[in-house]
Order: structure tokens, then C-alpha cells, then sequence
């Protein structure tokens, strides 16, 4: 019948080319990630398509052990700091009024929209030897000679921290934003302290933000490389950095690939978690 | 009458539910027909099948005689008026109002020239650049309207269009409804679940329950003579008593319900037969001796005042309790008073029992009232 | 108790001024030293102009520049299209697979983008296309739909789903039912969503790190590779030109809403 035919056009109007990008440029290119990292490389670099489980044998390595127990840390670490740093700065933002709002948030918003190389250049030039902080500081006679700021953990922490604090605040923020205030008043009313019903009500009640902002800080740490690589100089390896190696400078991908399997499994481990603790996984993509 | 749509043997499921039964309705040219009925009843599906936004999975449509099962709603010439005025939110009123003959491709005197004849008809003129969140509820109400009736439709198909506007808005609006469609002479379907609307603006209200016309008829028939439980109780206030026939007599029929005997219209049952009887409330009559081949006593439980109305609970010696309506004014017996009830026999309608109604029974005997 | 108020008032007020100036420290000094004479980025030595007049010269940068604009606009382009066709489609039919393709909107959001990088870099080389701009903007493409879709859905939310059947009821076909009604409607997601895209896009590193060939170096990728030997002025002086046109697109694009803000 014309009728019915003509009303399944518009559906596979709309819904056929995101299928077709998604499927060829997402699905595919992940799954043959996991099948390059059964494969065997050649000592030329090059790809053999001869099965091997090698590529996991060689991640049980106390070396690389290491470098995601370092990652791990630098995300945990990174995403503990965005937490204090954002939640009472959300809520400062979340009591003014409705023009004062939008525009701190857009305060927020605009450094994130310039370049993000850029902006870590400006940490390096800050923290050098003979930067901007240094100089500061030896004026003052607050030191006798430049501290070694740069190309340490801490740095990495802070160039990460950097980057990703807005991933923090945007949840958060929005989540404090929706909290019903009359909530609070009731408590009040019923006789709770500014300390009860902050972790009665406010806290649980934003916690969502909290969770959403702690995926979407800790999971991008992991494969920030361009972060460690211009504060961390080649001192922290993440796994990023390493994947990225294995990549360029080693060529190899069948190795790369195992390890990327590896990053990919904690991801998804970190989303179930989230989800598992109610977590939507709608407030992942709203605000980046 | 001509008729103007008919639908025929027209069923819908969505999934495994099955929405719409084996529907047939002919609505005719001119005509007011309301489709009545509780929510999820059908109601909505069956209008969205007439507009085209929905495909019977079974049966045919016809508008004019043509056969429309293959016409997209752009083809048809039956407009809507939704439930949620569904404005356009970035048009204004003059922009919505003009919509169809824009897409007719009307020259711009031409739109101008009925837009301003619409607005007048709804009187929103002045309204013309304002846009929809501007509008209160009942003026967006008139703009749905006007850009519905700019087509010229041959059927009007509206859908709870008063259903969220607050109760003196409403009954105004169903008068300027009514004396438009008078005036314009479209044929109107219209949907509620508000009974008192139905009957009132009404030609024809077909009773729709669980996809299935139960009744069809015009406000007097289905309020004198409802055919089933189910349409006495929904439509108006009803004391509606189960009871087993006992004796014909010509014209009427005897009834025991419990411990009493009462007589009502006889059309054609048969003694042994298990029926409901349905009485209004402002048909039961009382007196302090007995009626005539009636044998009904009642002692008077409580009086509620309810304005132009008022109404008295009185309980029968099988402890049902009945209620009869009195305009204020008139009397009502006094509380705890013992009265004999009876009733003119043809203004109790005999009703057969149906498969789902006797369930019922059992609540029926204790509750003894249905509203 | 009035008084513990207060001190916790001024404490949020130090602890967000504090904020803004971590966020905004780096900056300043990126803008500041866009104006220095000296050539190295340590000592500021005097002010000028120099460096503004340079960028012309570096045709370098001046390349990337252009890379990284022609890749945001057709990436931003085909993600809007696609992704705005998606959203619509999913708010309103059901399918099968539905399901299958909201996991795949999720996955470039959550996963690192390294791995999506390396996942692209496999299927390219495999594919044997060439890597350029090409691969560049069918990686942005990618990574930007979900988030057009994302903006797209949530504003479709708020939107009468029957203001479709309306225009169809008026007598409005389709295609024009889409372009007349449903597209002005949805317009403010729609915009937000390029946006976002845009800047996402010309900001990315890591995917583009993978993605790119020798000829079609992005701007992001240009300084990547300038950055750790020390940053020429100019890309100072650029940044800061770059920072001010943001902020103005910003200011342009949030003035109305800021507006009716006021008006309230
Ligand atoms: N698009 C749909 N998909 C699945 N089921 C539907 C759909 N639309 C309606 N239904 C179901 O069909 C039945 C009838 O719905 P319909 O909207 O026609 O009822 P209605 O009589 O208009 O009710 P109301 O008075 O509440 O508007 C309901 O059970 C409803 O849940
Ligand atoms: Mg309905």
C-alpha cells in the first residue's frame, strides 16, 4: 500500500546515514582494534594476519604494570581535585541570580573554548625554571634559587586538572541547579543543621553531577598523552603516552592494540560502575 | 441524512493491544457526533485514523464516499484541532492562523483578506502578531480553531479540545463551539470524556469502551434508554439495581431484587431472566402511603445540598441505597423518615446482564448505588 | 550563626575568585607575552606589534590555520546534517536497533579518544586512504555527531510532537513540513550542536594527532609539534587573535539569551 510504504521513507531518511557512519566509523574500526591485537607484527613493523595471543602475554610485565598503576593514580588524583575544587565553587555560582549565573558560566566556559595547547603552553611558560612563578618568587626572596616545577607528577596533575575542570563544574553545576532549594528550607523547617541537611539532602541530591563529572575527568585522563608530554615531560609515562608509542615510535600495533583492549575494558568497567550506581548515561554528553 | 466519513470494519492494534474493534460508524453531513468515553477507551486512535496520522490495521475509511485508506493527512480534507493546540511555537498568530492557505500557495491578499475574517470569527483580532506563549489557554484555544477552520474542512475533528481550560472558560467556549459549527454547517467529531458535554452539544454521541461502540444515539436516547450498565452509569447519574424477572405483565414487567419487587418497561424479556434496571435519581418519586402495585419502602439516610439540586440517600429494606434528585425548591422527605418509593415503569430501563458486568454483581448488592 | 554566614560567604567568594584565576592565569600570560619584544618567552622585555605582523609571513601557521577551519566547517557540516536527521528519527520512530545505535552515539563520547585515534588510524591505513584532510574530516565528522544528536534530542523534548501532524493536517507535505515547522523549532539545539562541534573539532588533538598526513597539519597538531621546543610569538599573537574572535562568537551567540535574561 502507498500509504504505508511512504511512512517508512522518512525513517530511513533520518535514522539510515547515522547507522551506515556509525557502524563503518565506529563499530568496525573498534572491532578490528581488537582483532589487530591478536595479530602478529612482522620485525618490519608491518601487520600479519597470523593468529597469536602473544601481544597479552607481553602486557603481564611489571613495566607496564606500573605505568597504568601511574595513570590510574594521575586520574583518581586529578578527578579527587576537580571534585573539591568544583563543588562549592558550583554552588557559589548556583546562588545568584539568573544573569549572574549564565555569565560565570560562560567565565567557565570561554578558556575551554580556546585552544587547549595553547593554554598548557602558558602553564609551561608559568612554571620553567626560569618562568614567570620563579622569577616571581626569587624577586620576593620567598627562594634562593628556581624550584623544578615543570616535568614532574605534580604538574601532570595540574595541566590535567587544568583541562578538565569544566567537565567537573558543568555537572555539578547543573545538578545543584536542579536541587529544589524548598528542600532545604523543609529541612530546616524540621529542625535540621546546616551540616544534616547538607549531607541529608544536598549532598545525595547532587551526587549524580558528582558521579557524571568523575567519568567524564577520569576516563580521558587516562588517555590525555599530549598533557604528560608537555609537563610530564618523558619523566610520567601514562597510558596514553604508551599507546601512542606503540603506535609511532615502536610500530607496534598489535601491541598497541592489546593495550587499548586493556583501556578500553576499564573504561567500560568505570561506565557499568556509574551506571550500576544509577548514573545516566545522557549527563555523559551534555555538557562537554 | 448523507453521509460525510463512514468507517468500516476498522480495527487497530498497537503491538498485542488491541485499541480499535471491528469500529463502524457513519457520521452525516452537518452532523455533531461525539465520541464519549472513558481514557484509553480508543477515542484518540479512532480520530488519528479518520486525520491519517494513524493506518487502520484492518477495514476502510471513507470521507464523501471516496475511500481515503491510501491519503496522507496533507490529501484529506478533514482538519484537526488538538488536544494540546499543537501552535506553532515560532509563528505568530497571524503566521499559524495562515498556515494552510500558505501551503495551498494562496496569494498573500488572500490569506490576508480570511486571517483577518477568521480572527474576527474567533475574536482575536489585535492578536496578530503575538506569538503562542503570549496566548492564555482559552485564546489559544481560538487560534487552533481558526487555523483549522481556514481550510474550509469538510469535517472538523477535535480532540478534548476543552479539556485544559477551567470550568467557566469551558462551558463558554462549548457554546461559541456549538453556534459555530451551526453557523458554518461542518461536520464536526468531536472527542471528551466529560459527559455533561456530550449531551449538551451533541447531535449524536457514540459511547466508546475498550474500542467498541456500546451505543450510539442522540443525548436523549443514550440518557432515557441506555442500553447497557456500562452507558448508565457513565452517562449521568443513575440508580442502577440488578434483579431477576418474575412476572410479565403486558407492558411491563416484574422484578425481584433481594428482598423487594419493582416494576419497569418490558422490552421483550423473559421470566428467570437476570437484568440490571436503571432509574435516574430525579425520576424516583415518594410518598407516606403506599403506590399501587409498588411495594417499595425506604427509610431517608441523609440530604446533600448541592446548589440548583439536591439530592437524598434513602435506603431500601435490602440495604441498598438509592438516590433521588429534587431541584431546590422542592421538597425532600426528612431524615430517618420512612417513605414509599415508586417510579413511572418506563422510566425504569431494563438492561441485560453481559459477561463483564457480573463481576459487578457482587459489589452491586453492597454498594446498592452506581454513579 | 550570622556571622559564621558571612565568613562562609567570603570563603566562596575567595574560593571562585581563586577558580577564575587558575582558569584564566595561563591566558593572560599567553596574551601578555603575544605583545613582547624579546623573542623568548621568559623575560617580558618591552611592548609591541611585531608578532601580529608576523603570523602573514608564517605561511606554516597560516596552513594550519586553514586546515583546521575547512575541517570544522565540513566536519561541522555533515555532523549537523546527519546528526539532526538522527535525533529527529529517534525521538520519533521505533526501530529495531534502536538500541545498537544509541550505544554507538555513546561510545566516542565515553571511550578515550586515544583508542577511538588508534581505531581510525587502523581502518584508514587498512583501507589504504590516504591520510589528510579527507581522514581528518571524516574523524571530526564522527566524533561530533553524538554530540549534535545530543543538543538536537534534548531540545526536541520540550517540542509538542504534534506540531508535525498539524502542518501535515494543514496540508503541508513532509519535506516542507520538516523545513517549516520542525527545523525552526528545533533551530536553537541545532546551532548550539555546530558550535559545539566547531569548537570541539578545531580544539582536538589527540584524534587528529592519528588522523592527519603530512600536508594537512591542524592547527592544534602545528603547535603540538612547536610546543615543546618553545613557541615562536607569533603563535602567541595568533592565539590571542583566535581568543578574542571566541569570545565574540560567544558573546554574539549568548547576547540574546543573556538579554532576555535581563528582561526578566
Ligand atoms: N502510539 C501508541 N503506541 C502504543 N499504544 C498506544 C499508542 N497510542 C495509544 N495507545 C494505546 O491505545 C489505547 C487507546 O488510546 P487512545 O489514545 O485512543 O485513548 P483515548 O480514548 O483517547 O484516551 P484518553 O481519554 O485518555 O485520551 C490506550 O491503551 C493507549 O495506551
Ligand atoms: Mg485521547
Amino acid at each position: 500500500m502507498k500509504g504505508r510504504l511512504n511512512k517508512k521513507v522518512p525513517l530511513y531518511t533520518t535514522i539510515f546515514p547515522v547507522t551506515f557512519w556509525l557502524i563503518l566509523l565506529v563499530a568496525i574500526p573498534l572491532i578490528y582494534v581488537l582483532v589487530l591485537s591478536f595479530l602478529t607484527r612482522l620485525p618490519n613493523g608491518r601487520v600479519d594476519f597470523v593468529f597469536t595471543m602473544a601481544n597479552y602475554k607481553k602486557l603481564i610485565n611489571p613495566d607496564y604494570f606500573h605505568i597504568y598503576g601511574i595513570s590510574l593514580f594521575v586520574s583518581a588524583v586529578t578527578t579527587a581535585i576537580c571534585i573539591v575544587l568544583s563543588y562549592p565553587f558550583a554552588w557559589f555560582i548556583a546562588q545568584g541570580s539568573e544573569r549572574k549565573k549564565t555569565l560565570m558560566m560562560l567565565l567557565v566556559i570561554i578558556p575551554f573554548w580556546t585552544n587547549s595547547l595553547i593554554r598548557l603552553y602558558g602553564w609551561k611558560t608559568i612554571l620553567g625554571n626560569e618562568g614567570v612563578l620563579n622569577k616571581v618568587l626569587l624577586t620576593l626572596h620567598l627562594i634562593n634559587e628556581p624550584i623544578q616545577m615543570l616535568y614532574s607528577l605534580p604538574a601532570v596533575i595540574l595541566g590535567m586538572v587544568y583541562t578538565l575542570l569544566p567537565f567537573m563544574i558543568l555537572p555539578i553545576y547543573a545538578s545543584v541547579e536542579k536541587l529544589d532549594k524548598t528542600l532545604l528550607e523543609a529541612a530546616n523547617d524540621l529542625g535540621a543543621k546546616s551540616i544534616q541537611s547538607f549531607l541529608q539532602i544536598s549532598l545525595p541530591l547532587t551526587s549524580p553531577g558528582i558521579f557524571a563529572g568523575s567519568i567524564m575527568v577520569f576516563i580521558p585522563t587516562l588517555g590525555y598523552f599530549f598533557v604528560s608530554d608537555l609537563l610530564g615531560g618523558g619523566n610520567t609515562m601514562m597510558v596514553g603516552n604508551l599507546i601512542k608509542n606503540q603506535f609511532y615510535t615502536a610500530q607496534n600495533w598489535p601491541l598497541g592494540a592489546a593495550l587499548s583492549i586493556v583501556l578500553i575494558i576499564m573504561t567500560l568497567l568505570l561506565v557499568r560502575i556509574y551506571t550500576l550506581m544509577g548514573g545516566k548515561l545522557d549527563d555523559l554528553g551534555v555538557a562537554k | 441524512m448523507e453521509s460525510m466519513v463512514e468507517i468500516r470494519k476498522v480495527n487497530k492494534y498497537y503491538d498485542d493491544n488491541h485499541v480499535v474493534k471491528d469500529l463502524d460508524l457513519t457520521v452525516g453531513k452537518g452532523e455533531f457526533l461525539t465520541l464519549l468515553g472513558p481514557s484509553g477507551c480508543g477515542k484518540t486512535t479512532t480520530l488519528r485514523m479518520i486525520a491519517g496520522f494513524e493506518n487502520p490495521c484492518s477495514g476502510n475509511i471513507f470521507v464523501e464516499s471516496a475511500n481515503v485508506d491510501n491519503k496522507e493527512p496533507y490529501e484529506r480534507s478533514v482538519n484537526t484541532v488538538f488536544q494540546s493546540y499543537a501552535l506553532f511555537p515560532h509563528k505568530n498568530i497571524y503566521d499559524n492562523i495562515g498556515f494552510g492557505l500558505k501551503m495551498k500557495k494562496e496569494s498573500k491578499s488572500e490569506i490576508k483578506e480570511r486571517v483577518t475574517e477568521m480572527l474576527k470569527m474567533v475574536q482575536l483580532e489585535g492578536f496578530e502578531k503575538r506569538m503562542p506563549n503570549q496566548l492564555s489557554g482559552g485564546q489559544k484555544q481560538r487560534v487552533a480553531i481558526a487555523r483549522a477552520l481556514i481550510n474550509r474542512p469538510k469535517v472538523l475533528l477535535l480532540d478534548e479540545p476543552l479539556g485544559a481550560l477551567d470550568l467557566k472558560l469551558r462551558k463558554q467556549m462549548q457554546i461559541e463551539l456549538k453556534r459555530l459549527q451551526r453557523k458554518l454547517g461542518i461536520t464536526f467529531i468531536y472527542v471528551t470524556h466529560d459527559q455533561e458535554e456530550a449531551l449538551t452539544m451533541s447531535d449524536r454521541i457514540a459511547v466508546m469502551e475498550h474500542g467498541v461502540i456500546e451505543q450510539l444515539g442522540t443525548p436523549s436516547e443514550i440518557y432515557e434508554k441506555p442500553v447497557s450498565k456500562f452507558v448508565a452509569d457513565f452517562i449521568g447519574e443513575s440508580n442502577v439495581i440488578h434483579g431477576t424477572v418474575t412476572e410479565i405483565l403486558s407492558d411491563n414487567l416484574k422484578l425481584k431484587t433481594g428482598k423487594e419487587e419493582i416494576l419497569a418497561i418490558n422490552n421483550g424479556h423473559k421470566p428467570g431472566e437476570n437484568v440490571f434496571v436503571s432509574i435516574r435519581p430525579e425520576k424516583i418519586r415518594f410518598s407516606n402511603k403506599p403506590v399501587d402495585s409498588f411495594s417499595l419502602t425506604a427509610i431517608v439516610k441523609e440530604h446533600v445540598y448541592m446548589g440548583s439540586m439536591n439530592k437524598c440517600i434513602v435506603m431500601i429494606p435490602s440495604g441498598r441505597e438509592l438516590k433521588i434528585n429534587r431541584f431546590s425548591g422542592e421538597e425532600l422527605p426528612a431524615v430517618d423518615s420512612k417513605i414509599y418509593l415508586s417510579w413511572a415503569p418506563e422510566d425504569a430501563v431494563v438492561m441485560v446482564t453481559k459477561p463483564n458486568d457480573v463481576n459487578d454483581q457482587a459489589e452491586d448488592i453492597h454498594l446498592g448505588v452506581t454513579t | 550563626m550570622k556571622i559564621n554566614k558571612k565568613i562562609g560567604n567570603v570563603a566562596s567568594i575567595i574560593h571562585a575568585s581563586i577558580i577564575f584565576i587558575f582558569l584564566y592565569l595561563p591566558i593572560i600570560v599567553v596574551v601578555a607575552f603575544s605583545f613582547n619584544k624579546s623573542k623568548i618567552n621568559i623575560v617580558f622585555t618591552g611592548f609591541t606589534f611585531e608578532w601580529y605582523g608576523k603570523i602573514l609571513k608564517n605561511t606554516r601557521l597560516i596552513d594550519a590555520l586553514e586546515n583546521t577551519v575547512i575541517v570544522a566547517i565540513v566536519s561541522t557540516l555533515l555532523a549537523v546534517i546527519i546528526g539532526t536527521l538522527a535525533a529527529v528519527g529517534m525521538n520519533k520512530y521505533r526501530f529495531k536497533g534502536k538500541k545498537v545505535v544509541d550505544a554507538l552515539l555513546y561510545i566516542p563520547v565515553v571511550i578515550p579518544e586515544i583508542i577511538f585515534g588508534i581505531a581510525l588510524l587502523a581502518l584508514f591505513s587498512t583501507a589504504k586512504l590516504k591520510l589528510g584532510l579527507g581522514s581528518l574530516i571524516v574523524a571530526h565528522t564522527t566524533f561530533c555527531i553524538p554530540f549534535v544528536v545530543f543538543t538536537v534530542r534534548a531540545r526536541l523534548v520540550g517540542i509538542d510532537p504534534h506540531i508535525e501532524e498539524a502542518a501535515m493536517d494543514l496540508g503541508a507535505k513532509r519535506i516542507r513540513t520538516f523545513f517549516e515547522v520542525l527545523l525552526p523549532s528545533i533551530m536553537p539545539g541545532v546551532v548550539s550542536g555546530a558550535l559545539l562541534s566547531m569548537t570541539i573539532s578545531m580544539d582536538d588533538v589527540i584524534i587528529s594527532f592519528f588522523t592527519t598526513g603530512p600536508q594537512s597539519t591542524t592547527l592544534p597538531i602545528q603547535i603540538y609539534s612547536m610546543v615543546k621546543s618553545g613557541i615562536s610569538p607569533d603563535v602567541n599573537a595568533l592565539s590571542t587573535i583566535i581568543l578574542i574572535v571566541t569570545i565574540v562568537v560567544v558573546i554574539l551567540s549568548q547576547s540574546r539569551m543573556l538579554r532576555n535574561i535581563k528582561k526578566k
